[in-house]
């Protein structure tokens, strides 16, 4: 392998990079952290640009896993990439493409977030996988992450089933060498289904694919049975097992050369491959189970072993039951020492992200907390996912809640319905085409009286200032949704901005109906980003 | 030969510039490398920090074990501190000394200072005014560095050619600014 073809890659990175020489024809995403950069490297690789490779950002999850399923029923390789709660906006098409099958090979990538670093809640993605009953790869390595790709295209295709691939924020967010393939896969020509009935998911069709895919799972089993990805290591007299799966068999062999007998069971394709278990179980007493985010293999074991096998893992506390794992939370579940740390200083205080000096954000908290302040203190602000979130914190204290993408509109009419008086929704311009139009067309159509302020900053910014879906749209989407127009504002949050903003926000709460505001200034990231790219 | 390096800092201080040019540096002798990093939401202006792990043999972990970390890069005193469990008995902090206050309850200054200097092996000192000194202010990180390269088993040599690689890009000028960074720096180790 000559040297240039070892690349010094994120985890990310591998994934795009192993798509694309898999032959793949279209990305579908929208931006998420740990999971952003997948589509990022597409956008910008020279191969993709040569080869016509779909890469613009989808509104949501949702059209994203739809589009890839279109993709693939025109014969097409097609990926969808999101963080871990993404596959809850795009259950439904997940779940079904399962139902439906694939032609096309299609690789839906979730990236989750044990210990919570940038997301809501810690769901393991392996559930959804498991739910629609298709296969589901999990990569220990960056290298693995990009050799994974080509095996998981085929095996989509192999099997008429989509393939989920699940990675955690320390593989995604992880830079390693990579070897990287001389050759290049084509991507695939245009082919439809034969038949013309199989994604007709009416119920009579439906069954049929049901029992189709359930008839699959044993087969599912084998392939994960003699998967090359499992392996099943045994060394000495072992009376302790370990399955370690994905990323945490790196924790796992961190801590390998202080162990004398062991049996470890590597588990990077799932569903479980059962008799590899039952195998190791025949040699040991305990089998610890080592997985980051839920104990989804932890559980099932306890179904698959004889009660003699004592199961040990994140349900009987051997590792902690939440937070990513660590290498040393593995090795003393191994039974090994700590090593000797220092005592963490007393005197470290929290620094905690904060939205940017001079940020348009602050003037829209600042003008709203003036009239929380001094006119309204029974306000009840509800806040949505995006940099302004952080209005939750000092200085500003604003918000009363956050939920998930697009939940500021609906759960402010809900306490509009149930009789809360001055209620607000904030929500940025990205959350608000992802997930917040269908909310505001109902709380228009009951005029709900709630203030929703759209603070569009232009962009998606959280993530690194991505292309937002609604550019200059907003006030036509809110009028083309029914909006009364004398109701519609478009301010632009200065500081100097700020009494006429406080104005407007007391008029409206004042007003009992709905109102949308639309505090309106760049992101100050992509502006300084563009004035850079403008100087070159 | 093996390094396991903490780097940290406040959110757009560049920690992740010196953690490029070290994997490349690494890469270059053919050495593994895994380095954690941290995108999204923690980059506004919060704390940040990599782990950064070099090794002439095959690498498992991609986070460093607590207790055994041989080295931390920190642009920020209180940061550096904030590592010290990660510190190995006989690893080396190499830190700037400025204090960047943006939260309210920013501690004592020279009780960050005391504790810092408690750990025995520290490079303590003032990357900041240096960079200012030698009209580089943008180039601490790699003044920090070259400060670090006694610690990271890299000469400056090594790494001079790894900025130029990195930084080519941006012309000569940016190159030999922070080749000459990197140099200031080594001194400030000796």
């Amino acid at each position: 392998m000559s040297e240039d073809k070892r690349l010094l890659l994120l985890g990310d990175h591998a994934i795009a990079l192993g798509a694309l020489h898999a032959g793949l024809s279209g990305v579908y995403a929208y931006p998420g952290t740990p999971s952003t950069e997948i589509t990022e490297f597409i956008q910008l690789s020279p191969l993709a640009k040569e080869r016509n490779v779909h890469s613009a950002w989808c509104t949501n999850e949702k059209t994203a896993m739809e589009a890839a399923l279109g993709m693939s029923y025109a014969g097409k390789r097609a990926m969808v990439c999101m963080k871990h709660v993404g596959m809850n906006v795009c259950a439904d098409p997940f779940v079904n493409s399962g139902m439906t099958g694939v032609n096309g090979g299609v690789v839906v990538v979730a990236c989750d977030d044990p210990s919570m670093h940038s997301s809501q809640d810690e769901q393991d993605s392996r559930f959804y996988g498991k739910f629609a009953m298709v296969p589901i790869l999990e990569p220990s390595s960056q290298q693995e992450a990009y050799d994974m790709m080509s095996y998981a295209f085929d095996m989509s295709e192999r099997l008429k089933l989509p393939v989920l691939m699940r990675m955690v924020t320390r593989m995604a967010h992880s830079r390693a060498v990579v070897k990287v393939s001389d050759t290049v896969r084509d991507t695939n020509n245009i082919s439809v289904p034969e038949s013309q009935l199989d994604w007709v998911l009416l119920p009579a069709v439906a069954r049929k694919r049901n029992d189709r895919l359930t008839a699959m799972q044993p087969d599912l089993v084998k392939a994960a049975e003699e998967s090359k990805l499992n392996i099943l290591a045994q060394k000495g007299k072992a009376r302790m097992g370990v399955i370690a799966c994905g990323i945490a068999y790196n924790y796992v062999c961190e801590n390998l050369n202080e162990m004398a007998d062991y049996d470890v069971l590597r588990i990077s394709q799932y569903p479980i491959p059962t008799q590899l278990v039952r195998q190791m179980a025949e040699r040991c007493e305990s089998i610890l189970v080592v997985e980051d985010g839920q104990p989804f293999v932890e559980e099932q074991v306890r179904g698959i072993l004889p009660i003699k096998t004592t199961i040990k893992g994140r349900l009987s506390g051997e590792l902690p039951r939440t937070g990513e794992l660590t290498p040393d939370s593995v090795r003393l579940a191994l039974g090994l020492k700590a090593h000797d740390v220092r005592e963490a200083s007393q005197i470290v205080a929290p620094r905690p992200p904060q939205l940017c000096q001079g940020c348009g954000h602050r003037s829209v908290y600042d003008s709203l907390n003036e009239v929380i302040h001094n006119v309204y203190p029974d306000t009840k602000v509800f806040g949505d996912i995006g940099c302004y979130t952080l209005g939750a914190l000092p200085p500003f204290r604003t918000l009363n809640s956050c939920v998930d993408m697009g939940a500021s509109i609906t759960m402010a009419k809900g306490a509009a319905d149930a009789g809360l008086e001055h209620v607000v929704a904030v929500i940025g311009d990205s959350t608000f085409t992802h997930s917040g139009m269908t909310g505001l067309l109902d709380a228009i159509n009951a005029n709900a009286a709630i203030t929703v302020i759209i603070s569009d900053n232009l962009t998606t910014a959280m993530t690194g200032g991505q292309d937002s879906a609604g550019l200059n749209k907003y006030e036509a989407i809110c009028l083309g949704l029914g909006l009364d127009k004398n109701h519609l504002f478009v301010v632009e949050p200065l500081p100097k901005n700020m009494p006429e903003i406080a104005r407007i926000i007391r008029q409206e709460l004042e007003y009992k109906g709905l109102s949308v505001i639309i505090p309106r200034r760049e992101c100050l990231q992509t502006l300084s980003r563009k004035n850079k790219q403008k100087a070159k | 030969m093996k390094r396991d390096i903490v780097l940290a800092g406040v959110g757009g201080q560049g920690i992740l510039s010196i953690a490029t040019i070290i994997g490349d540096a690494a890469m270059k002798k053919g050495m593994y490398i895994k380095q954690a990093e941290v995108h999204g939401m923690s980059q506004r202006g919060g704390d940040v920090h990599s782990h950064l792990r070099i090794s002439s043999e095959p690498i498992c972990s991609d986070l460093i074990p607590r207790g055994c970390a041989d080295i931390v890069i920190s642009m920020e005193p209180m940061e550096a501190l904030r590592y010290k469990p990660m510190l190995a008995p006989d690893g080396w902090i190499v830190t700037a000394s400025s204090p960047f206050v943006n939260i309210p309850n920013y501690p004592d200054i020279e009780a960050i200072y005391a504790e810092l200097k408690a750990v025995g092996n520290v490079r303590l000192f003032d990357a900041e005014q240096l960079a200012k000194e030698n009209q580089m202010s943008r180039s601490v990180n790699m003044i920090l560095l070259g400060a670090a390269s006694h610690a990271l088993g890299l000469d400056i040599a090594t790494l001079s050619e790894s900025v130029a690689r990195v930084f080519g890009k941006k012309g000569e000028d940016i190159v030999n600014m922070n080749v000459k960074a990197l140099e200031l720096g080594a001194k400030c180790s000796q």
